[in-house]
């Protein structure tokens, strides 16, 4: 298991080895959503807020 | 095989094709984030034998495709099934062209225009945005008082995608919809949505649960397909009165919730289709 700290709530998260870079997971612990942004280490960030032309 | 996956996030949707494709031998699968890429108009050249189009935007998808297409590569879903199931007008239009059962449907442009519209057809109507997805800013309008303050609304603050009033005849759906699932030449599977609300996306929290595929269900979510132009789409289906009928056609189709429920692989359905199109199938 690879594991990063939540840039919102600061909880230790652990994340499967196979996580990819964009991939989009929750914290947790507070439930907010994130993004991978690097793999090794891994580094998250916020995900971005949805748009008026997201989805299907 | 050289495959590109056109994306922003990765959802679960997206990991459960990465896992596909790395199953399959012979598959030089490269990432390209659209947030990333950059476009030389006229002057790109790519060695991909296929894109995948996965984008979560869909003003980036349709474009990115076109662009792709335009420097020679071949697009699932390409850029005309993209410019058609992106605008709920557009699919309408191709429906209404094939003869394929969908919910009357007026247009109109302006607010008094789209008024008179609404009155003819006689309420419950449903407003929907032409562009927009996920069940957002569906308004079910119930009487002439709401229609005057939608409209009006929609004219003093909605951008200029909202002048465009798509108004469908409200279908009493029972409390669920129809998703299936056309691979190809194939509807592989499907589910019902089902939710008190009369949103039945799952995105609003609409609940999974097999359907199974009737002659029925596979006839129309095909001729739906077909008239759209084909590829890898989810067709959005109501129950009227023992009639099926139409309601959208979907082009980056959201299967996540559905592979379990209906128990078809839908990722590697998909995969075997972009594999035998990048193939060129």
């Amino acid at each position: 298991m690879k594991k990063a700290d939540c840039p919102v709530c600061d909880a230790l998260l652990e994340l499967d080895d196979k996580v990819v870079s964009g991939e989009l997971i929750e914290c947790q612990d507070c439930g907010a959503e994130l993004e991978v942004i690097k793999t090794n280490p891994v580094k998250l960030r916020e995900a971005p807020q949805e748009e008026e032309d997201w989805g299907q | 095989m050289k495959v590109g996956i056109l994306h922003s996030l990765i959802r679960k949707d997206e990991k459960y094709l990465l896992e596909e494709f790395g199953k399959r031998p012979n598959v030089d699968l490269v990432m390209i984030d659209d947030r990333e890429i950059q476009f030389v108009l006229g002057k790109d050249k790519y060695d991909y034998d296929v894109v995948i189009e996965r984008s979560i935007n869909h003003s980036r998808a349709l474009h990115a495709i076109k662009l792709f297409e335009n420097a020679g590569v071949k697009c699932v879903n390409n850029s005309s099934v993209a410019t058609i199931c992106g605008d709920k007008l557009l699919t309408s239009v191709q429906l209404d062209k094939y003869n394929v059962a969908q919910p009357e449907l007026r247009i109109a442009f302006t607010e008094e225009s789209a008024l008179q519209a609404i009155e003819a057809m006689g309420y419950p109507v449903v407003l929907k945005p032409a562009v927009g997805s996920w069940g957002r800013l569906l308004s079910k309008i119930n009487d002439r008082d709401s229609a005057e303050s939608i409209l009006e609304h929609k004219t003093v603050l909605g951008t200029y995608h909202h002048s465009i009033f798509y108004i469908q005849k409200y279908i009493e759906k029972k409390g669920r919809d129809i998703r299936s699932f056309v691979v190809g030449e194939d509807c592989i599977g499907a589910i019902y949505r089902e939710s008190e609300h009369w949103i039945t996306n799952t995105a609003r929290g609409a609940k999974a649960v097999n359907c199974k595929v009737t002659p029925e269900i596979a006839d129309l979510s095909l001729a739906a397909a077909s008239a759209v132009g084909g590829g890898v789409l989810a067709i959005d289906l109501f129950e009227n009165d023992g009639q099926l009928m139409v309601n959208e056609v979907n082009y980056t189709m959201e299967f996540k919730n559905s592979i379990s429920t209906t128990g078809v692989n839908i990722p590697g359905h998909i995969v075997d289709y972009v594999l035998k199109i990048g193939a060129g199938g």
